[in-house]
């Protein structure tokens, strides 16, 4: 099997404070995934994930990225391969122009110039905000500064792109377009999210991270119609939303 | 965007005030001001001139004068000040409309009024002519320590996102009940201040964080090719 993108092996983690969130969690997640991260609030969801790129670290266990392990010496190469769009665009879009904003995380790698140019208008037509790049992001809607902060993190080319929550706060149709945009992707995903069908429209595989420990981890199928498990781990699928039925509809 | 769009200080133009280099302005605008406050009190002619080179300024660059008096009403502290000053100070009495005032006191005022409104005024005017991130540019060029320059940077991006917190806030607050009518009210809106701080604290927190995933390193690196900025 080839070197996984991610991988995880028996991190734990617990913060300063005492507060234990991550009890040796494994977690690997190969070339071309979409993998979702499910699981309630408090599970130690956003912890993970800031282990992945090393902004925490320090507990035990270790982080691999496409096997390169994340220490504090190769710190700038795994951000470059591991690309996070944080929950709230205003937290990831900070600069003055959607230019320099996605400009902003290949000229920290030392792009420069039409190179650097390139990559912006490219990661730019991804999203297709290309006719925003001179616009001040707090000017744009809230689906639209989404795409952007999602266009930040993809002018990184990062072989993974981990997205926190990535459909809250949008109306229908900005989730929809969200979607569109994630699928034509060609980029290794991983999703935390507490939005059922969207990690079941866009993500063939789920993990449940419950208390600090991975509970399940297969087909997001098999994860949404365990009951138990389901109940056990405080995930509810929204009034009306079976995937049984759905897979019908898209089956027949 | 209508009214949601351009910095609320800037009024959208292409006069040449508009199109100068943003460092030329804020050096003009420093110079001025330094020429205004050296001025002794007494030489009212130069006060004339100044007030007539700035008017020319503001005519060129055809931003409306009612634009710019609406704005100027954050001098009214000020001039509030310089009103109460010839009654408070001692000193020997002049009378003014048989009113007995303070003559220190008048010709302080005076100063404040005259020196304070063109301040104001030539201020506003570098705001109406100047976007925002052409003026951090522009101090960018001047060799402003660039540290001070991005946080300036961050101020502009996050002025709007906190100013729609606070206005939030307000709402939650009075869509239960709760209207600031006197003295009694100010704990509520102390809280209310303290829990904004708060939260602007931790909105910095996550942006830092957002900023090293990106590969921060503590400098801005050039985001920007010279040709590139001469089309915006």
């Amino acid at each position: 099997m080839s070197t996984p993108v991610l991988d995880v092996r028996a991190l734990a983690f617990a913060y300063p404070d005492g507060h234990q969130a991550l009890y040796g969690v494994d977690l690997h997640v190969h070339r071309g995934e979409r993998v979702a991260l499910l699981g309630p609030n408090g599970a130690g969801k956003t912890t993970l994930v800031l282990h992945l790129n090393g902004i925490l670290g320090g507990g035990t266990g270790s982080v691999a990225v496409s096997g390169l392990p994340v220490t504090k010496q190769n710190v700038a190469e795994v951000r470059r391969r591991v690309g996070v769009v944080f929950q709230d665009p205003d937290d990831q879009l900070f600069m003055g122009s959607v230019h320099d904003d996605v400009a902003f995380g290949p000229a920290n790698l030392g792009l420069r110039g039409e190179v650097l140019e390139r990559r912006v208008r490219d990661a730019l037509d991804l999203v297709g905000m290309a006719d925003y790049a001179d616009r001040p992001p707090h000017h744009l809607s809230f689906g639209q500064r989404r795409r952007v902060a999602v266009a930040t993190v993809l002018a990184m080319e990062p072989e993974i792109l981990v997205l926190d929550e990535p459909s809250s706060n949008l109306d229908p149709a900005s989730r929809r377009e969200l979607a569109e945009i994630l699928t034509s992707l060609d980029v290794t995903v991983l999703m935390v999210t507490h939005d059922l069908p969207y990690a079941y429209e866009l993500c063939p595989r789920s993990v449940v991270l419950s208390d600090g420990v991975i509970v399940a981890d297969g087909s997001t199928y098999d994860v949404l119609t365990d009951e138990p498990l389901m109940a056990a781990h405080r995930l509810e699928l929204p009034f009306g939303f079976d995937p049984r039925t759905v897979r019908a509809r898209a089956a027949g | 965007m209508g009214a949601g769009h351009g910095h609320k200080l800037h009024y959208h133009g292409h006069s040449p005030v508009h199109r100068a280099p943003a460092h030329a302005k804020v050096l003009a605008l420093l110079g001025f001001m330094l020429l205004v406050v050296a001025t002794p009190r007494g030489w009212y002619p130069a006060y004339a001139v100044y007030l007539l080179l700035l008017v020319a300024v503001v005519a060129v660059s055809r931003v409306p004068a009612t634009y710019l008096l609406k704005r100027m009403v954050v001098e009214v502290p000020f001039v509030v000040f310089a009103v109460l000053m010839p009654f408070i100070a001692t000193g020997p009495r002049v009378d003014v409309l048989g009113v007995a005032v303070s003559a220190g006191g008048l010709a302080a005022a005076w100063a404040l009024l005259v020196k304070g409104t063109l301040g104001v005024l030539a201020s506003l005017t570098l705001a109406a002519t100047t976007e925002p991130r052409d003026l951090l540019a522009g101090l960018e060029r001047l060799r402003v320590p660039s540290l001070l320059v991005q946080i300036m940077g961050f101020m502009v991006r996050y002025l709007d996102v906190v100013t729609d917190e606070m206005r939030r806030m307000r709402v939650a607050r009075e869509s239960r009940g709760f209207n600031a009518r006197d003295v009694r009210h100010w704990p509520v809106l102390a809280r209310s201040a303290g829990a904004l701080f708060i939260r602007s604290y931790e909105r910095g927190e996550r942006v830092h964080l957002a900023m090293l995933s990106r590969g921060y390193t503590g400098t801005m690196p050039p985001l920007h090719t010279a040709e590139h900025r001469e089309h915006r």
